[in-house]
This record gives structure tokens, sequence and C-alpha cells, in this order.
């Protein structure tokens, strides 16, 4: 080997990746940059790389999902991994076997990373209790979603430089959003300044004591911001009436044509997808000059090749000191 | 620590292997230099610089990571975590001759992820080895097309490329 440089004193020790609360900027900066030399994988005449070859990789997703499902299951297999699909319906999940009983038959399998998302808030970190494979933590309730909270930042980071400094607004459904937590984790981490902004019914308790700003009003924040993330209102997750009518939401949270004339010319407009287009966002900013969401996706598959690869450089350091 | 080359020996030993690749390249094909992170990204530009002075066009340069395709990638690192760096090659390198340069060839290890991840860019027409330094000590089947200083320092040395830089001065050293 050619001589060793200087720099990589930093060390990747995680051998799961449950959540961006508990990451240290350092941490994230050095996901974010692993990414970065990811990549260019996508883009070249063999969109594969061999550091995975012979790992075993389970996607297990007690919930739908389609882009977060796949975004996985194509990191893998561009870093050779193998990749079992496990979801809720055809699985004896169904049947009423627990979480435990499913992992742990997976692990019998000889598996080496198990992505999941759960229902349950808490369950990726359960998991990882358990068994001795990766977890990756590809949505936990309301808890986290690391994974998107990684792509966001690194796709802010591509195209404003660094966070320090700017101030983004997430915006819409707080209090059910995984990704506005690790969202909000991220970008403060990073120096960013972060503002949720939705109706006060759709806010999480205790958000005093989270590290961000909170405003009522979409107005009053829109000629603010750098970056506006706009969150996907999830009917499927909505109880009572937390607002009066679809209509009125859109009115006073949605991202209008007639809002956008008046925020920063070089504002990045961002959503999670998939967007309800009419409602939380007008089509024509979807696809709009400002959109970055379809940079976010192609983005979303660097940021977990470089979470796949790092939690299992962790396991076989792992190893080494057995 | 003994030194095996100075500044103007690092100078004069990169131009003789820009001559020895200009006088091996047949008229009409494209060559393009290709160093591996870190020290071979160095002297692959310096080596880019030469050659387009003496064929008297641009000769493309790129860099590449080979971290991926290390064959001791999952086994135990110690405190040597190996780090993935980006990989930039801006050109096409299908139907060219790849000029690849590192700056020690010793186990041929990394040569051989070398040409691993260079073929997943295209099917260049040749790939030739130039490096700096040719210590004795290979453990897979590589040799270098161009060497610049051949030595047979013990495989228990350690032989360092120094470069202004990434290491604000210029030597070869055993130590």
């Amino acid at each position: 080997m050619a001589v060793k440089g200087k720099t990589g004193q930093f060390k990747w020790e995680r051998k799961h990746l449950l959540g961006l609360r508990e990451l240290s900027a350092k941490e994230i900066t050095y996901i974010l940059d692993t990414a970065a030399g990811f990549e260019q994988i996508s883009s070249r005449a063999v969109k594969k790389a061999p550091p995975l070859r012979g790992k075993l990789v389970v996607n297990l997703f007690f919930e739908d999902s389609t882009r977060t499902r796949n975004s996985f299951a194509l990191a893998a297999g561009r870093l050779s991994a193998d990749v079992v699909e496990f979801t809720k319906k055809d699985s004896s999940v169904s049947k009423g076997e627990t979480l435990l009983d499913t992992a742990r038959n997976l692990e019998a399998m000889g598996i080496d990373i198990v992505v999941i998302r759960h229902g349950a808030g808490g369950a990726p970190k359960l998991l990882s209790k358990y068994i001795s494979a990766c977890v990756v933590n590809a949505g936990d309730g309301y808890c986290e979603h690391p994974t998107q909270g990684l792509l966001d930042v690194f796709t802010i980071r591509k195209l404003k430089g660094s966070l320090k400094g700017l101030k983004i607004a997430i915006v819409g459904d707080i209090a059910h959003s995984r990704v506005a937590r690790s969202d909000m984790w991220a970008m403060t981490k990073l120096g960013a300044e972060v503002i949720l902004v939705g109706p006060p019914t759709l806010m999480p308790s205790q958000v005093d004591k989270l590290p961000v700003k909170i405003s009522y009003s979409l107005d009053e924040v829109i000629e603010k911001v750098d970056v506006i993330n706009m969150l996907r209102i999830q009917f499927e997750r909505l109880g009572g009436n937390p607002f009066p009518s679809v209509r009125e939401y859109s009115h006073r949270f949605g991202l209008t044509v007639d809002r956008m004339k008046r925020a920063k010319s070089d504002i990045l407009v961002m959503h999670p997808g998939p967007i309800n287009r009419g409602l939380e966002m007008e089509s024509e900013v979807a696809d709009g000059r400002n959109s970055v969401i379809l940079q976010q996706v192609t983005n979303g598959v660097a940021v977990r090749m470089a979470v796949l690869f790092l939690v299992n450089q962790a396991a076989a350091q792992k190893v080494s000191k057995a | 620590m003994k030194e095996l080359l100075n500044a103007k020996q690092i100078g004069q030993t990169l131009k003789k292997l820009a001559t020895d690749i200009v006088s091996d390249t047949p008229d009409g094909v494209e060559i393009a230099v290709i160093g591996i992170r870190s020290r071979g990204e160095i002297l692959a530009q310096r080596l880019a610089g030469i050659l387009s002075e003496k064929i008297g066009g641009d000769v493309p340069c790129g860099t590449l990571d080979i971290t991926l395709y290390r064959d001791d990638l999952n086994s135990p690192q110690g405190n040597q975590q190996p780090k993935v760096r980006t990989t930039e090659i801006g050109f096409d390198i299908d139907n060219k001759i790849i000029i690849l340069v590192d700056d020690v060839l010793h186990t041929g290890r990394s040569a051989r992820a070398a040409m691993d991840a260079l073929i997943d860019f295209g099917r260049p027409k040749a790939i030739r080895l130039a490096v700096l330094v040719d210590r004795v000590g290979r453990e897979y089947p590589i040799q270098a097309d161009y060497a610049g200083y051949k030595t047979k320092e013990k495989p228990d040395k350690l032989v360092h490329v120094l470069l202004k830089e990434s290491d604000d001065k210029e030597q070869v050293v055993v130590e």
C-alpha cells in the first residue's frame, strides 16, 4: 500500500445508525464527505463498486415505502451487497410473529445489515440490542428518519457550500414528522438556524425545548429563509381535526407561486416526497427552478451508500477487537 | 532516516519518466494520466504538465480513489480506517492509453485495486503503470512499465515520498 497520509485520523465507530440526535457534527460531516466519494459511482460506465461484496442486507419494512426502500436497495446493490426484501404484507409478521422473532430468524440466515422501518419509535434501537448485525433506521414512528436528514443536509451543503448561518424553514405537520426531527438535529448541529412553521395543532409538545424557532405563519418567514423544506401532509397519521379544511391549510401553509415571488431568488425548495401537488406545494413550484426535490432523491442513494459502507466498516473493526 | 532522492532528483526522475512515455506512445493515440490518491495524484498532475509540454497538446489528468477496491477493506485495520475520497476523472477513458501513476510500487496491491477501479470507468486502449519509486517485495504479479528510482529496501522499512504540495518538503526517504 502507498504511504499513509496524515488525514483520516477520525474514526467512524458506530455499527448502527439509529438517529442523528446522538451524532456529533463531526460524525455527520464524515458521513457527508464519504457520500461525496460515492456520487460518481452512479454516473460511470459500471455503476457498481465492490466494498460490500458477499454481504447480505435485509430491507425490513413494517410500513409502506417506495422511495426509501428502493433507494436503500439501489445503494446496497451499487456496493455489490445482496438484498433481501421483507415487507409486512407478505411476511409472517401478519401471522403474529414479534419483531424480535422476525429479526432472529433473519439473523439465522446470516444477514450483515438490517435496514428497518417501523411504526413504533425506538424499534431500531431495540433491534440493535438483540442482534449482532448492523442496524440502520429507515424511519421509526415520529422519532427519526436519519438518512432523509442526511440527504437533506448533503443536498444543501452541495448547493450552498455550507450550512453555517443558513436560515431553514421546515413547514407543515411537524408533530407527526420524523423527517422534521432528523432534519432539525442535522441542520442545527451543522450550524444552521431552523424555524419550524405550521399550525399550533401540528406542533409537537414541548417544542420550546428544541433548539429551534417556531412560527405559525409562513408569510412571516418566507422572505427570510435560504432553504424551505415542505413536509407532506400525512393524512394516514392525522387524527381529529388538526386544521379546519385542506383548503384553509393550503391557503395558509402551502408554497404557492405568489409566496415564491417574495422568497429569496436563490432559495432551495425541498420536499421529502411524495408530494401532494396543490396542497402543500403548487405544481409550478415543485417543478420550478428553485426546486431541488429530484436532486434530493439522487443524493439519497449516495448518502445511503455511505451509511451502509460505514456501519459495515465499524463492524469489521469490532471483529478485530474480539 | 536516509534520503533516497532529493528535490532536484525527483524533478529529473519525472522528466525521465515523461521522456520514456512519449517515446513509447505511437502517433495518433491519445494518452491520459490518472494518479492514485493521494501522492500519486500530485505526481500525476506534474507528469501531465510535462507531457503536455513535450507533446504540444493537452494531456488530461484525473484522480482515482481506490479505497472501495482495496483487498483489505473488511480486514482489521487497527487505528487506520480507510477513508473514501472522491474520484475525479473528467474525461472518457475509452481507447486512450492510461498512464496510471503512484508514488511507490511495493506489494502491487494498490495497482491491482486501481486497475479494477479503472475498468469500471470504461475500456482503455492500454493501462501503463508509472511509479516514482520501485521497491522489491511484490505480492501480486504486477510490474511497472515506467519505474523512476529502483530500490531494494527490506520489507520492514518504510519508504516515504514527501512532496511540497502535501508535505511542505520535497524528498524521498527511507526509515
